[in-house]
């Protein structure tokens, strides 16, 4: 038979929704001409196709020429696992919040799991699981990371598209502020004084929050480089309290450790006086 | 191996599912010994850490259990906690979210029949294979989902994960000019949803019976998606030939709905008042084909499911291809009539002030009923969550249909199938219940006696 000239194309699932890789099922028209250039060789939500078993053994077919990891690491297995699959890649990008940050389950980080699962479980020994939820970076290289919960069909497109050409993908690492202005939205935070985590989050969703009259929530995580401390600074002044400033940056990017002075900062930073009585 | 020996078949990963899960199968003598639907997606404590949070999260929070149905989550949670202070949305406000619920059901259901479903049938590892063989069906199977993608964009601001939606009602309402543009839309995939369901009707179907009860929302008058109350359709008809319907109050769903944990799976499994039970596609024509939309009603005749208005039921779990195709139609129809309809509320949404009280709903998620209960403080803080999704509740129906399958095809005539065919015949079994994996391991609180 002759050598299959398309370029493979590998897609692993660890904790997750699975939204991230549902999101190439959702490329409608795109999906079954980028069939055409790469070959889908494994893909366990598309396709029950032989060489796309998962390989029991970690023996493993591939290798593959690039694979998309969807989900965070919380089992032993799971390192196990994404060890090989790094071994047989020769291109490792991460798609989403939990690949690329721990996702929503690292909120576990913050507890104390044992107790927790205790609490919770009648029979906490049949439950393997670690007591993190750690981003796919934490236990191996990987070769691009794309963010948001979920990602973005636009970027995933881009980013397949650039490994296969071979150059990097063209994801600018800027804030939702730059696209909120490109969109020619209003800023919801100057005309209306709702909180808005778009000047510390990464760009990718297209500003979609600040459009439909909602404060960004961050689910594409921080940009590069945030200023937390003028951010906290202006979620306090737009009215929220602390404990919703914790809580509003623990949620599906929680474990991002550009997050982390967040909580003293929330702290620190005072509560805005009440303003004066405006006649009504 | 012979099957007159013993034999232990395992599957290690179960493929065309939403989420992990493998198969365990072992046969003695002739006789299937256990059947198992080994769900290894690791736990990801949910309702955990839910609680401590703020009455306005668990829309947002809980839709990350799922990327599939992430709009079911947001419904039902929405519904709970309005429930818990209180509030009902109703008039065009909960037209609006029946449309965005439209909209998954079309996203959903189609991605199950033509993506997951369909090669079973046709005898494909997957829908690229089959669409090399005939691209048509594939391309209008992808553009009826692009459909509902396009109203979960439109309404929801993106398809996955909806920005769009908060506890009592919206962050912004659509202008009818916003809407109209999908209306067109709809009505191609009307045409086509109908397509499918012919196209689905011809394949070849083996016998199978779920012989259990169905649990399914319940709504007279309309095909229940997001209102109505519990429901349960005995397994068989009384003396007098009546299949009785019963409505399970929301607030007594877990008196009946019993769950338990078992070592191996990672989800919890459920049984109705102590018998497996089916929620999803079969479960809610069984309940509400009468109220299903003209068109589709006509269509599930075509198509040989019978009439449901004259008490016509399908309980062949390989059938549940056309149901789910006949449902695409009505939701579809559905999305026409509430977009032609629609007059903006006065306001996007009602203010759900909080109080100190403890409130639960369901509402139909494509794959079957789910359940939502909270209780709150005075201040809206989250004091305990529980979730029961579909497939938790599903399982233990999943797993007796493969013992029966299996059973049947080793009772049957001719060669004694080999690992190869009955591996087939365990994934198409569970394939055909639609499981979604990711959601049933979300990993539920739970009340289990020790010992």
């Amino acid at each position: 038979m002759e050598p299959d000239p398309r370029p493979s194309l590998a897609v692993w699932k660890f904790a997750s929704c699975d939204g991230c890789q549902l999101t190439l099922l959702d490329c409608e028209d795109e999906l079954l001409p980028l069939t055409g250039r790469v070959r889908i060789a494994h893909f366990l939500e598309m396709s029950s196709a032989e060489d796309a078993q998962e390989p029991a053994t970690l023996a493993g077919t591939g290798p593959y020429d690039l694979s998309l990891v969807d989900g965070s690491i919380t089992t032993d297995e799971d390192v196990r696992r994404i060890r090989h699959i790094r071994r047989i890649s020769r291109r490792l990008v991460t798609i989403g919040a939990c690949a690329t940050a721990g996702g929503i389950q690292a909120l576990r980080n913050f507890a104390d799991v044992d107790a927790f699962r205790a609490a919770v479980y009648a029979n906490p020994e049949y439950i393997a699981t670690l007591d993190t939820s750690t981003p796919i970076s934490a236990h191996v290289p990987v070769d691009f990371e794309l963010r948001g919960c979920p990602i973005d069909r636009g970027q995933l497109l881009e980013v397949i598209t650039a490994f296969l050409a071979g150059r990097k993908p063209n994801i600018s690492s800027h804030s939702v502020c730059f696209q909120c202005k490109r969109r020619g939205t209003t800023c919801i935070t100057v005309a209306q004084g709702i909180p808005c985590l778009g000047p510390v989050t990464h760009a990718g969703c297209g500003a979609l929050c600040p459009a439909y009259g909602r404060g960004c929530y961050g689910c594409f995580g921080p940009m590069a480089n945030p200023n937390l401390e003028a951010m906290v600074r202006e979620l306090r002044h737009d009215g929220m309290t602390e404990r919703d400033i914790v809580r509003v940056f623990r949620t599906f990017n929680a474990a991002s450790p550009e997050y982390g002075p967040v909580p003293e900062l929330a702290a620190q930073s005072a509560p805005v006086p009440p303003a004066e009585e405006e006649p009504r | 191996m012979s099957h007159r020996g013993s034999r232990v078949l395992r599957l290690d990963a179960l493929a065309r599912v939403e989420g992990e899960a493998a198969l365990h199968l072992a046969v003695r003598d002739g006789t299937v010994t256990e059947a198992r639907l080994h769900i290894y997606e690791p736990p990801r404590f949910f309702e955990a850490f839910l609680v401590g949070r703020g009455h306005g999260e668990p829309p947002d929070i809980t839709s990350r259990i799922c990327g599939i149905c992430p709009v079911a989550y947001q419904m039902t949670a929405c519904q709970a906690i309005e429930r818990t202070c209180g509030v009902t949305v109703d008039g065009p406000l909960a037209e609006l979210r029946r449309l965005l619920y439209c909209g998954e059901w079309i996203e959903s259901q189609s991605l199950h029949i033509h993506l997951l479903h369909a090669p079973d049938f046709l005898g494909h590892p997957s829908a690229v294979e089959l669409a090399r063989e005939n691209r048509a069906v594939v391309e209008r199977g992808l553009r009826i989902k692009q459909t509902g993608n396009a109203i979960m964009e439109r309404l929801g601001g993106r398809a996955i994960h909806p920005i769009n939606v908060r506890v009592g009602g919206f962050y912004h309402v659509p202008a009818p000019a916003e809407l109209r543009p999908l209306a067109e839309r709809l009505r191609r995939a009307h045409d086509d949803a109908l397509e499918t369901v012919r196209w689905v009707a011809g394949f070849d179907f083996p016998d199978a019976t779920f012989d259990g009860p169905f649990l399914a929302m319940r709504d007279p008058g309309r095909y229940a998606i997001d209102s109505g109350t519990p429901a349960v359709m005995a397994a068989r008809a009384d003396a007098n030939g009546a299949t009785t319907v019963a409505a399970l109050p929301v607030e007594e769903f877990e008196h009946h709905v019993v769950e338990r944990q078992v070592p191996h799976s990672t989800a919890l499994v459920s049984a109705l008042d102590g018998r497996p039970h089916l929620t999803g596609s079969l479960a809610r024509y069984a309940v509400s084909g009468q109220w299903l939309h003209p068109s589709a009603r006509d269509a599930a005749r075509e198509a040989g499911l019978g009439d449901p208005a004259t008490g016509a039921v399908c309980r062949n779990p390989f059938r549940s291809i056309i149901v789910r195709a006949v449902e695409v139609t009505h939701a579809v129809a559905e999305a026409l009539r509430i977009i032609d309809a629609y007059e903006p509320p006065p306001r996007p949404r009602v203010e759900v002030p909080p109080r100190r009280a403890t409130g639960c709903a369901a509402t139909e998620a494509p794959r079957g009923l789910l359940y939502h209960r909270y209780a709150m403080d005075a201040d809206g803080t989250l004091t305990f969550a529980r979730i029961v999704p579909p497939t938790a509740q599903n399982q233990t129906a999943i797993a007796d249909d493969l013992r029966r399958q299996v059973q049947a095809r080793l009772d049957g005539p001719g060669e004694p199938p080999d690992d190869a065919e009955l591996t087939a015949l365990c994934e198409r079994a569970v394939r055909n219940h639609d499981p979604c994996i990711s959601c049933s391991a979300h990993f539920l609180d739970l009340t289990v006696e020790r010992g």
